[in-house]
């Protein structure tokens, strides 16, 4: 009995585990397991998938991307002033931020691959000056509907209808963002299980030497990751733009943190033991499930990050004894 | 170890052991005496390890006991063990030392870890206790020197230091030789004769016969986990110990498979790449297996690596098949029809965290795939093809290939070019650590590749290897080819002395 309840744990350990907090949260609170309520958790967790799947990626070729917050600022500011600043048709509005990630990511695998930086000393540099660009870029203030210019004047644009939408508009009566990461969650998945792209990221991160010597251009595939690793949390920028109608400056500062942890929860889902798609959702999911359950309990703010945390410890605690005994 | 022992004497009596019910030994006795050298021989499988691991503690036996002068036991740890007096140096000597400490503190490790030990360092001393340990065994050395600084030999004989330090009377080499040149395991077997003098009981195990031939008193053949033969070396020649391990003799075991040979396919000239490899030229023809002999660190891993534009060259023109070969990257080699079996099997041959399917599929992603999305039967026909012709064994094709044992995991790494058409197969030293049978089936392998037309580089230290399998013989000596033979003119003799004296036939 012990034999198969042990692996049972360790494969659907975290489902259960989350399903037992929805169950919890529900039968504490008779609004949490609503439709609305839960629509909700999903499009809270929006953005932080798509940044985390950013990190996924990353993590998958082996490698860590510290810029992810950074850019997301970045590209919430970038996407807000294309509106507000410079009156831009839409399509402008979305490229120029993903074209300004993709090149984050390009200036990381340029240190990283080319001039053979460590990965988490390039990114942190990375970080640095991304977020220093951005401040730079707006002066340090927020960016708002017609706000005032530093020139006196006020600024010519509003953030589009057809924008605001993308973040708050429903479909079906499903969130619009909720319908956008779902779509990226599984074309994600798709990458890493049915393309060759996908698997040779995940056999250059398994052994970087021996996939080169088998005759895969590890370089290249690592820049991809980087380069993938920007766009998405580009996009993670662009939707939160959206989301909230306005360019917060600092915007993606807590995104790190919150994906990183996703992704490390998303370990022990299935046991996979390793970054992968599936499990980062559900670790958003878990995520988001714990911040709302405990807002609705009246749980204080500041409270949530000790029990995030410790849900993270469990997480890595489940994976690793897993793996070192599977080693044994 | 100034105190001479008297003649001591190890019993390990009906020794039984099972994992998850399959019987890794069955009702083994085995005895090793004072000032003997007693080599343990026997495939991967046969048993020789978990033996090994018994009589230090590192596993626990089901039946039997384990006899000395002191008394009977069955040793619950390693711990156990070493207070009897039973030392092993294991086959990754980095596991045993710590590298940022001094020579001295690593040969003293123990006592100075153990909570018996005194509260106050004296340094002088424990450096003067430690040259005279380094004396001992004749290992000038100093005692203050770090021991990352060390080579992989000194590291080893640090290790037979510290067992002396700590008086054992018996001790355990597991495959001490497998990384080392032939003159440091010279440097090592003058080293053992000492250990034997002083008393002491070595259990040596070793896959290379010649030097079990050469240093050993007794041998002992173990078979499916059961002792087959325990001899002294006078009465039994290496033919019969091989009859032993395999239940078959060493010719039937290696046959030649005949192959017609064809045009030239791999045409090296003025190769150079550093100071490992000097104005290499080397020409193979289709269905020749042409091997690169020498000693460790003539520059044959070098060699290879270049030929796969793994390391990049400084001049010199290789080309396959009448066209030049691109040699800018692995992935050039690979598409100008070049595959590489690495030394370092589980760094570099292989992915040890994924699945044989992966693994095998890994060279041919792109033929298998459409519009980059990866075909699923094509990716588990092309492994289940692979693991049926090569004689792999694995539960199923999603089994990790770090589960595999080496013969195993070296025929995955061979496997995974069988998909790619490559017309030149560069073999670096291949059998490295793999038991005999598996050896049999790699060469009957590069055997059917030649038949198939492909053109054959087997880089090999194994003198032996070559004569057997290759048709012509190519002597590497500091980074230059320095003599070629061709089938049936050499002897292991004439090899040695090229490889080891290559420069006077240069000049």
């Amino acid at each position: 009995m012990k034999k198969h309840l042990l692996p049972f744990t360790f494969k659907y350990g975290a489902l259960v585990f989350i399903g037992l907090v929805i169950l919890f949260f529900s039968i504490r609170n008779e609004y949490f397991f609503t439709y609305n309520n839960l629509t909700d958790i999903l499009r809270s967790i929006s953005i932080v998938t798509f940044v985390a799947i950013g990190v996924t990626i990353s993590l998958t070729v082996d490698g860590f991307d510290l810029s992810v917050g950074s850019t997301v600022s970045l590209s919430t500011v970038l996407t807000a002033t294309m509106m507000v600043w410079f009156e831009m048709p839409l399509i402008v509005v979305l490229i120029v931020p993903i074209v300004v990630g993709a090149a984050v990511g390009l200036l990381n695998a340029l240190l990283i691959v080319k001039i053979r930086i460590p990965d988490l000393l390039a990114t942190l540099a990375v970080m640095y000056i991304v977020n220093g660009i951005h401040k730079t870029y707006t002066k340090g203030y927020s960016i708002y509907n017609n706000m005032p210019m530093q020139d006196g004047t006020t600024a010519p644009g509003v953030m589009s209808k057809e924008f605001l939408w993308i973040g708050q508009g429903k479909l079906f009566g499903v969130p619009f963002p909720v319908i956008l990461m779902l779509l990226a969650v599984i074309a994600a998945h798709v990458f890493f299980k049915y393309t060759r792209w996908g698997r040779q990221m995940i056999m250059t991160g398994g052994n970087e030497e021996a996939a080169r010597l088998s005759g895969l251009k590890v370089k290249r595939v690592r820049t991809l990751a980087y380069v993938a690793s920007g766009i998405f949390a580009s996009i993670g920028g662009i939707l939160f733009a959206s989301r909230i109608g306005s360019g917060q400056i600092d915007a993606g500062a807590p995104m790190l943190m919150e994906s990183v942890a996703a992704v490390f929860v998303g370990y022990s889902v299935f046991a996979a033991g390793r970054p992968n798609i599936i499990g980062t959702f559900f670790g958003a999911v878990l995520m988001g499930v714990l911040v709302n359950g405990l807002t609705m309990m009246n749980v204080q703010y500041y409270t949530n990050d000790i029990i995030k945390g410790a849900v993270l410890v469990l997480a890595l605690a489940v994976t690793f004894i897993h793996l070192n005994r599977r080693k044994a | 170890m100034t105190t001479i022992h008297k003649v001591s004497e190890l019993n390990m009596r009906n020794i039984s052991k099972a994992f998850a019910g399959v019987a890794a030994l069955k009702n083994v006795d085995f005895n090793v005496k004072g000032g003997e050298i007693h080599a343990l021989l026997g495939a991967n499988g046969a048993g020789k390890s978990t033996l090994m691991k018994i009589l230090s503690g590192a596993y626990e036996t089901d039946e039997g006991m384990i006899e000395l002068e002191s008394g009977s036991f069955a040793f619950r740890s390693p711990a156990d063990s070493k207070n009897a007096g039973i030392h092993c140096v294991y086959q990754e000597v980095d596991t045993s030392l710590v590298s940022h400490l001094s020579v001295s503190e690593n040969i003293f490790l123990d006592q100075l870890a153990s909570s018996k030990g005194k509260a106050w360092l004296k340094w002088g001393k424990l450096h003067e206790e430690a040259k005279a340990v380094l004396d001992q065994i004749g290992l000038t050395l100093s005692p203050r020197a770090l021991v990352r600084d060390l080579t992989l030999s000194e590291k080893q004989l640090v290790l037979i230091a510290r067992l002396l330090a700590e008086k054992a009377k018996f001790v355990i080499l597991d495959e001490p030789t497998a990384p080392l040149s032939l003159e440091e395991a010279d440097k090592l077997f003058e080293i053992m004769q000492g250990l034997k003098k002083a008393g002491i009981g070595v259990i040596f195990i070793s896959h290379r016969l010649p030097e079990v031939f050469r240093i050993c008193d007794r041998i002992t053949v173990m078979r499916d986990g059961e002792r087959v033969l325990t001899e002294l070396k006078g009465n039994i020649d290496m033919s019969g110990v091989v009859k032993a391990m395999l239940g078959r003799s060493f010719e039937e075991e290696f046959p030649k498979l005949p192959a017609h040979i064809g045009d030239p396919v791999l045409s090296v000239q003025g190769l150079d790449a550093g100071r490992r490899v000097r104005g290499v030229d080397l020409e193979v023809r289709r269905g020749e297996i042409v091997a690169v002999v020498g000693l460790v660190g003539a520059g044959k891993t070098e060699l290879s690596r270049v030929l796969f534009g793994a390391d990049p060259a400084d001049r010199g023109t290789v080309t396959i098949a009448g066209k030049p070969a691109n040699l800018s990257s692995p992935s050039g080699a690979v598409q100008s029809g070049i595959a590489l079996i690495p030394e370092e099997r589980r760094k570099e041959g292989i992915l040890v965290r994924e699945s044989v399917l992966h693994n095998l599929s890994l060279p041919i992603l792109g033929s298998i795939s459409r519009l980059g999305f990866l075909s699923g039967k094509a990716e588990r026909e092309h492994a289940n093809g692979q693991i049926a012709g090569l004689g792999i064994k694995a539960s199923s094709v999603s089994q990790l290939t770090a589960f595999l044992s080496g013969g195993n995991q070296q025929k995955v790494a061979i496997g995974k070019w069988l998909g790619t058409e490559a017309d030149v197969y560069l073999f670096d030293e291949p059998t490295k650590g793999v038991d005999i049978g598996a050896k049999s089936d790699i060469f009957r392998i590069i055997g059917k590749l030649a038949q198939q037309g492909k053109g054959i580089v087997y880089l090999t230290c194994e003198f032996a290897e070559a004569l057997g399998l290759a048709d012509r013989i190519l002597v590497m000596c500091d980074g230059a080819i320095v003599k070629s033979f061709n089938r049936g003119e050499a002897t292991q003799e004439d090899l040695l002395l090229y490889a080891s004296a290559g420069r006077e036939e240069l000049a």
